[in-house]
C-alpha cells in the first residue's frame, strides 16, 4: 500500500481566485448539503414547531378572544407566526448551528485556508440561514392557505420578506456567535432580546392597546417592521410606510453582517 | 518523568545563509514578529525557503511555529516586518495566494457529516472547482490517500491515519505549488506514519515546495533538505539536519545510568567526555572518540549504557534547554 499511488496529476484549470458570488455560494451549498442528509428533524424543527402554535394559539385562544383589528384570530396569528418563524429558524441557524461549524467542527477555519475569507463566511452562512427561513415560511404560508386565512396572491411577496427576515437575523445571530464563549451564552439573547421581541412586535396580539412608551420602542424593533409588512399582504389590508420598513431590516441585515465579521476576524484571523 | 534541570539558555545561532536569486524562492521574511498580551510569540524572524525543498520548523510547544505558519497564510497579521510567500506579498494577496496553497492544519477539521469523497468536493469548491474535471482528479485523490475502499465512508468511520491521509488528500485538490503542514504525522502509529512520510516524499519528488512542523526530530531528519530550530519566537540555527548535527554535537553519545553514576563522571567521564548533560538518573556524554569510554564502561558492573550517533534531537535539546514546557 505505502509504495503505490505516489503522483497526483495537475487539477484542472481555475481562475485565481473565484468570483464573490461563488464564494458565497459555497458556504451556502456546504450547509445546503448537510441540511438535505438531516432534512427531517431539521423540517420538523423549523416547521412544525410553529404551526402547532398556529393551530393550538389559533382555534384554541383564537375562541376566546374572537375577531382581532377585524380579522379572525387565526388569520390574524398566522402572518405573525410566518414572522416568528423566520426569526426563529434563521437565529438558531445562526447560533448553534453556526457555532458548531465554527468552534466544535472548525468547519470555517478550514474555509479560511482556502480562497475563502471571513466576510464570505458571514455572507455565506448569512444566506444560508435566510434560506431556511424561506422554507419555513413557505410551509407555514402554504398550510395557512390550505386553512383559508390568507387573502389573494399579493400573500406571495412573504416569501422574499422572509428571506430578508432570515438574513437580518441571521447576520445579527453571527454577531452572537462570534463572541459565545458556549452554547448556553445563546439563553442570554433569546430570553433578552428575541423572547421580547416576539412578544413587543405584534406577533400575537396587536399593540394599539400597549402604553405609548412600549409602541415606541417596538418601533426599533426588526422583527416589527416585519409584521407591518407581512400582515397586511396575507389578510388583504393596505400596506403603510414600505420604505421605512424595509429600510429598518435592511439596516439590521447591514450592521450585523459588518460587525460579525469583524469579530469572526477577530476570533479566528488574528 | 526527569526531575529539576538547570535550564541552560542557548546562543542565538546563525541564522544568515547566502541568499540565492529571489526567483527560486517560495518563502522569503524579513524581521516578522507577532504579540499576543504583549508576550512577543514572534520575535523578529528572518526565513528563506527555497523552491521544491522541504523544509521543517522544529521548536518545543510555544516556540512560535504555528503563528509563523499562520503569517504565511496571511490568517495572521504580523506587527512588523515583510513578507513574500510564491511571490505574493502577504498579508495583501493572501487570497490570491491561498488558491496556490494547500494546508494541513493540526487540528482535524474534516466535515463529519459528509463521507470522504464529498469532503473532497465540498472543500474543491471553496476554490471555485466543480464539475467534471473536479470529479476526476477526486478519483485520483482518493487513490493517493489510499481510501478507495473508503469512499462512502462517514469520517468517524475512518481511523486516525485514514483522516491524515485524507485531510493531506483534501490539501491537495487545488494542485497546490506550496503546501504547508502543522504537525502533520501527530498522534499516528508507525505504519500510519511510515505512509504519510511516504506520500511527503513522492509530493516533493513532483517539485513541490512543503514547509511542515514538527517536535518529532527523527521525522525532520528523514523528510527535511532544511530545518529551522525556533525557540521563544526566535530563530536559533538554520540548515541542513547533518550540517546541525555536525555543528553543534560531538559526532557520539553515550547515555549512562546506575548506581555508581556519580563516582564515575567525577573519575573517567570528567577528563574524557567533551560535555556532560545530566538529566534525572542519566547521564549524556557526548565525546568525539566514543572508544575509551566505551572499554571503561564495560569494565563498570554497576553501569548500564546505550552508545548512539548523535542526532537532530541532541541539537534540539542543547539549543532549547531540557526543561519541560507546558
Amino acid at each position: 500500500m505505502a509504495g503505490a499511488g505516489g503522483s497526483v496529476p495537475a487539477a484542472p484549470a481555475s481562475s485565481p481566485a473565484p468570483s464573490r458570488a461563488r464564494r458565497w455560494l459555497a458556504v451556502w451549498g456546504r450547509n445546503f448539503r448537510v441540511w438535505r442528509k438531516l432534512v427531517g428533524p431539521a423540517l420538523l424543527g423549523n416547521i412544525g414547531e410553529p404551526l402547532l402554535y398556529l393551530f393550538g394559539l389559533g382555534y384554541g385562544l383564537g375562541v376566546f378572544v374572537g375577531r382581532v383589528q377585524g380579522l379572525d384570530y387565526i388569520t390574524f396569528l398566522a402572518s405573525g407566526i410566518v414572522c416568528a418563524s423566520a426569526m426563529n429558524t434563521a437565529s438558531f441557524e445562526g447560533m448553534y448551528s453556526a457555532y458548531t461549524r465554527m468552534a466544535v467542527q472548525h468547519t470555517w477555519i478550514g474555509m479560511l485556508t482556502t480562497p475563502l475569507s471571513t466576510a464570505d463566511v458571514v455572507v455565506g452562512e448569512a444566506l444560508w440561514a435566510a434560506t431556511k427561513s424561506l422554507f419555513s415560511a413557505a410551509a407555514i404560508l402554504l398550510v395557512a392557505a390550505a386553512l383559508g386565512v390568507v387573502h389573494g396572491w399579493a400573500a406571495l411577496w412573504v416569501l422574499p420578506l422572509a428571506f430578508l427576515v432570515g438574513l437580518c437575523f441571521g447576520a445579527m445571530a453571527l454577531v452572537v456567535t462570534a463572541v459565545a464563549g458556549n452554547y448556553d451564552f445563546f439563553l442570554y439573547y433569546f430570553t433578552l432580546l428575541l423572547t421580547p421581541m416576539v412578544l413587543l412586535s405584534g406577533v400575537f396580539f396587536p399593540l394599539e392597546q400597549m402604553p405609548r412608551a412600549v409602541q415606541l420602542g417596538a418601533e426599533l424593533l426588526p422583527l416589527s417592521h416585519a409584521v407591518a409588512l407581512v400582515r397586511p399582504l396575507m389578510t388583504g389590508g393596505s400596506l403603510h410606510g414600505v420604505a421605512l420598513h424595509l429600510i429598518v431590516l435592511v439596516a439590521y441585515t447591514g450592521a450585523g453582517l459588518v460587525l460579525a465579521t469583524r469579530l469572526v476576524d477577530r476570533r479566528l484571523m488574528s | 518523568m526527569t526531575g529539576p534541570v538547570p535550564s541552560h539558555r542557548p546562543e542565538p545561532g546563525p541564522t544568515a545563509r547566502t541568499v540565492p536569486p529571489a526567483a527560486s524562492l517560495a518563502v522569503r521574511a524579513r524581521g516578522l514578529r507577532k504579540t499576543y498580551d504583549d508576550k512577543p510569540v514572534v520575535d523578529g524572524i528572518d526565513l528563506e525557503v527555497q523552491s521544491g525543498e522541504c523544509f521543517g520548523l522544529l521548536g518545543p510547544n510555544g516556540a512560535g511555529k504555528t503563528t509563523t505558519l499562520r503569517m504565511l497564510l496571511g490568517m495572521t497579521v504580523p506587527e512588523a516586518g515583510e513578507l513574500s510567500v510564491l511571490g505574493h506579498g502577504v498579508p495583501a494577496e493572501a487570497r490570491r495566494l491561498r488558491s496556490r496553497i494547500g494546508v494541513v492544519p493540526q487540528m482535524d477539521n474534516l466535515d463529519p457529516d459528509f463521507t470522504v469523497v464529498e469532503n473532497l468536493l465540498t472543500y474543491a469548491s471553496y476554490f471555485g472547482l466543480s464539475g467534471e474535471a473536479v470529479a476526476s482528479r477526486v478519483e485520483d485523490l482518493i487513490a493517493f490517500a489510499a481510501l478507495e475502499s473508503k469512499r462512502k465512508a462517514r469520517i468517524d468511520a475512518l481511523s486516525g491515519g485514514m483522516k491524515r491521509r485524507l485531510t493531506l488528500a483534501r490539501a491537495l485538490v487545488n494542485d497546490p505549488r506550496l503546501i504547508v503542514l502543522d504537525e502533520p504525522t501527530t498522534g499516528l502509529d508507525p505504519q500510519a506514519r511510515q505512509l504519510i512520510w511516504g506520500r511527503l516524499r513522492g509530493l516533493v519528488r513532483e517539485g513541490r515546495t512543503l514547509i511542515l512542523t514538527t517536535h518529532y526530530m527523527e521525522e525532520a531528519e528523514r523528510l527535511c533538505s532544511r530545518v529551522a530550530i525556533m525557540d521563544r519566537g526566535r530563530i536559533l540555527a538554520t540548515g541542513e539536519p547533518r550540517e546541525l548535527i555536525a555543528e553543534h554535537i560531538e559526532p557520539h553519545v553515550l547515555e549512562v545510568h546506575g548506581d555508581d553514576l556519580d563516582a564515575w563522571l567525577a573519575g573517567a567521564a570528567a577528563s574524557r567526555a567533551a560535555r556532560i548533560e545530566r538529566v534525572g538518573e542519566t547521564a549524556f556524554c557526548y565525546v568525539d572518540d566514543e572508544r575509551p569510554l566505551v572499554e571503561d564502561l564495560c569494565r563498570c558492573e554497576h553501569l548500564r549504557f546505550l552508545h548512539r550517533p548523535a542526532n537532530l534531537e541532541d541539537v534540539f535539546l542543547k539549543l532549547t534547554g531540557r526543561e519541560l514546557r507546558d
